[in-house]
């Protein structure tokens, strides 16, 4: 199956971030294609490079990285919420990019279901 | 085009398939940002001809109440761009009857036509949507 997901909360201060990582990561594990994954409201703190847990804590970032980098999952970051969070492309970290709500909705259009986390 | 749609290119793939969206709203429309940013995400999709709903329910119906004052907690009014979403081709706008009535609202406090439904009538609704994102 192929599943786009949504993202709508920032990570590190709601579970949605995680449970849409290892939605996202058992998806992959199963055989399912990630479509896309969209990150919107504050959601976008998901990217930002300057994101830094301590050590003995799990990297949010880094994961949805490592994801992009060997999955070759499409991470987008909504360009409106981002700016006015302060997500520019100078502290996006690396798999992920900015584009529109677009990618949003044509994610809703080309994936079997769309799974959003965050309430 | 392709800046209203935000950067997708309308003669790829997806142009062509029409599908059922559901845009649930839940948030009251000031105190966080939900119920603005969900907007944003509705006026995108009109511009991809897809059949869409709105519903409004728990204190998301607050969003469409008329008399809105936003000036002293100073942010922007965007009431009136629900009355902007006919020019859109966005004409499908539900409540929820049971969240109406808790909130003591009727219909003639709304700045729009909707239809009301009961619960189980949303249930219904949602359930023959296959795009559903709630906010």
């Amino acid at each position: 199956m192929k599943f786009g997901i949504l993202v709508n909360e920032g990570p590190y201060n709601h579970q949605a971030a995680d449970t849409a990582y290892q939605f996202a990561k058992a998806a992959i594990d199963k055989g399912h294609e990630i479509h896309r994954v969209f990150f919107y409201h504050d959601g976008v703190n998901n990217a930002s490079k300057l994101t830094e847990p301590p050590a003995d804590d799990r990297n949010i970032v880094n994961r949805w990285s490592k994801m992009a980098e060997e999955h070759g999952v499409d991470l987008v970051v909504c360009v409106a919420a981002a700016l006015r969070r302060g997500i520019v492309n100078e502290n996006l970290a690396s798999g992920f990019r900015i584009s529109g709500l677009g990618q949003l909705v044509e994610s809703g259009i080309q994936a079997d279901r769309l799974v959003t986390f965050g309430d | 085009m392709s800046e209203s749609t935000g950067g997708i290119d309308m003669d790829e793939e997806s142009s062509g398939t029409v599908k059922k969206f559901a845009f649930i709203n839940r948030k009251a429309p000031y105190g966080t940002i939900y119920a603005l940013e969900s907007l944003e995400v509705v006026l995108i999709s009109a511009a991809f001809d897809q059949d869409v709903s709105l519903v409004f329910m728990d204190d998301g119906v607050y969003q469409l109440k008329k008399g809105q004052g936003t000036k002293a907690v100073g942010m922007k009014n965007f009431s009136p761009t629900y009355r902007a979403l006919e020019g859109y081709d966005i004409e499908k706008l539900y409540v929820e009857k049971e969240s109406l009535e808790s909130r003591g609202l009727t219909e003639e406090d709304l700045i729009v036509d909707v239809e009301v439904l009961t619960a189980e009538e949303m249930a219904t609704l949602m359930d023959e949507q296959d795009v559903v994102m709630s906010f």
